[in-house]
């Protein structure tokens, strides 16, 4: 059985411009030891999406759908049910490690309190377990930095930090947003290469959250494209790297440094007036008169392979 | 060369830094000294004043400083200088307890009011409103006026005045500090809102409280001195500052002494926790000035 699995899952925001549709119709699922990379530009809604599964969004949101977690729905959980999820079963690694770790505690309390929150433990041994975390995440004198504040570490140190942070209760999925942005890429590739490493030998799921093919290619098991809110394709890693099926997808790959450096036409629409058909048509390169007004569905192009384009009805 | 790094690590420890900026800050030392004078003698109270500070001594009223009673006699022949010492421990003690009492209320009430916002942060703001519109030793006069004169009405009556420029400092700085990434992670980790309010933000809107409660002890024990000067503070026999400089007040041409000193004790002890105060605000942040200045 999938271990998370989306359906028709929107999320809106009501500000006073209008309201947002941060994700519409998300229809999504992530399979046991799975990574699925999701991936897309900036604003284009990835994190909403991440942070809507742990039910984290402000309160002027509206998520509808159903987010199945190993069966159950989350929407339908109350707050202090939803708390022992969130860290426990669902852990999140952030986006920016030194402003999503709190300046005024050390790391070693930081890291600690998933496991007095979720696991008991006393404040003492909880800090031989987070000592043990850092280890595994390869910290360098792993007993003297549980006592040194977040500024006090470099960024990979920190990242590092928040990896253990995340995997404190060995959770069975978890959202990462963006884990390497503003590493160096050597330090990069080291984070890439601790990840995958621990998520293997937990046998964790995970949803990656990045715009950074490099690391979704070294990383993912499949791939969903986000343009605009929605998911305009999934595929393997393999397939989708050989034969991307969307445009956009097309053109976000050409856009890549080491395919020519492409730029793609025009920006993502604003996701409060957003395009009446097919959201990406008016950059398209390939777009009929079709696209304007109707909205394509996911079509099967090759086994396991979805686009959402009538290029392929 | 690990050591070494160590080393350079901890020295940018944000406390450690504290500390040495405040040791460079001249008045702030001078401050913290005569403040662990006046401890040292409240605490050994008993033990070094050279005479009971209660004992009248009919027969040597009214003596000026000599060998034998340093500061001279009041006007019921009591040592001066030994009801100074006792009252120096009155005055740390009203001191201590007002402004932990006040700093918990407010601190926690300031940190409610900005984290859950809504109803309860207008609640709680708009009684603070109330009571800043008051004048607040006229607020304090009145209330211990109607509970009667005694040491802890005072207290009581301190407390309820002081606890409001915690709470509109705390629910500034929490209001930002809310809306940072890390609280936003410690929700993910599965932290409750009590624990997050406490534990994650509390230790990031403490520096201007810091300042607030050492500038808050020279407030208050001028507050408590002026409201003993009235009459509505330490009663007789008891030894405090307030009610000495009252009683000596009667006697000012002809035995200067017995205003004088306790008036001297209350301006050094309230400059010394000013000096210490502004020590702090520098030494914590320099940008805190404005902050604690606003209140």
């Amino acid at each position: 059985m999938e271990i998370l699995k989306l359906i028709d899952l929107k999320v809106r925001f009501s500000t006073e411009y209008g309201i947002v549709r941060a994700a519409d119709t998300v229809n999504l699922e992530i399979g046991k030891n799975e990574t699925l990379g999701l991936i897309g530009e900036t604003g284009c809604g990835k994190t909403v999406l991440g942070l809507s599964i742990l039910r984290l969004l402000p309160e002027n949101t509206t998520v509808e759908g159903k987010i199945l977690y190993q069966g159950v729905d989350l929407l339908t959980l109350g707050e202090d049910e939803m708390r022992q999820i969130r860290g426990k079963e669902i852990a999140t690694i952030f986006q920016n490690p030194l402003t999503s770790m709190n300046p005024a505690l050390t790391i070693g309390t930081q890291i600690s309190e998933p496991f007095v929150l979720h696991q008991g433990f006393k404040k003492k041994d909880a800090m031989q377990k987070v000592i043990e975390m850092l280890k595994q995440v390869r910290m360098p004198s792993p007993s003297e930095r549980v006592k040194s504040y977040p500024h006090e570490l470099s960024g990979g140190m920190r990242q590092r930090a928040m990896i253990a942070m995340g995997l404190a209760c060995t959770p069975p999925l978890i959202i990462a947003d963006e884990p390497t942005k503003g590493l160096d890429v050597t330090i990069q590739a080291q984070v890439v290469e601790l990840i995958k490493e621990l998520t293997t030998k937990s046998g964790t799921s995970m949803l990656l959250i990045t715009h950074d093919l490099g690391v979704a290619a070294e990383l993912c098991d499949n791939i969903a494209v986000m343009y605009s809110g929605e998911i305009v394709e999934y595929a393997n890693i393999k397939e989708f790297f050989k034969n991307p099926g969307h445009p956009y997808t097309q053109g976000f790959l050409d856009s890549l440094p080491s395919r020519g450096l492409k730029p793609m036409n025009g920006m993502s629409p604003s996701l409060i007036d957003l395009p009446e058909g097919c959201k990406f048509y008016p950059r398209c390169p390939s777009a009929m008169d079709i696209c304007k007004s109707n909205r394509p569905e996911m079509v099967e192009i090759a086994k396991r392979h979805l686009v959402r384009c009538f290029l392929y009805v | 060369m690990h050591d070494i790094v160590i080393k350079i690590i901890e020295s940018r420890r944000p406390s450690l830094e504290v500390l040495k900026r405040l040791k460079k800050h001249r008045l702030a030392m001078i401050g913290a000294a005569i403040i662990l004078a006046l401890v040292f003698s409240a605490v050994l109270a008993p033990f070094i004043a050279p005479n009971d500070p209660i004992e009248q001594n009919l027969p040597y009223r009214l003596l000026t400083p000599n060998t034998e009673y340093p500061l001279g006699t009041d006007n019921l022949g009591r040592c001066v200088l030994s009801r100074l010492i006792h009252g120096a421990s009155v005055s740390l003690q009203i001191g201590i307890m007002v402004v932990g009492i006040t700093a918990i209320i407010g601190v926690s009430l300031g940190l409610i009011a900005g984290y859950q916002g809504g109803l309860i942060d207008e609640m709680i703001m708009r009684s603070v409103d109330i009571l800043l519109a008051f004048p607040g030793i006229i607020l304090a006069l009145v209330i211990a006026g109607i509970l009667g004169p005694s040491l802890y009405n005072v207290m009581l009556a301190l407390a309820v005045v002081g606890w409001t420029s915690y709470a509109r400092v705390v629910r500034g700085s929490v209001l930002s500090v809310k809306e940072k990434e890390f609280v936003e992670g410690a929700r993910a980790l599965g932290v409750s809102d009590l624990r997050i309010m406490f534990r994650h933000v509390l230790p990031n809107v403490m520096a201007p409280v810091i300042v607030m409660a050492t500038l808050g002890m020279a407030h208050v024990i001028l507050a408590a001195a002026a409201l003993s000067f009235l009459g509505l503070g330490a009663q007789p026999p008891a030894p405090e500052w307030g009610s000495m400089l009252n009683a000596g007040r009667a006697f000012m041409r002809t035995a200067p002494h017995l205003t004088v000193f306790p008036g001297l004790a209350i301006m050094v002890t309230v400059l010394a926790f000013n000096f210490l105060g502004d020590g702090l605000r520098d030494a914590l942040d320099p940008r805190l000035r404005e902050k604690v200045l606003e209140r």
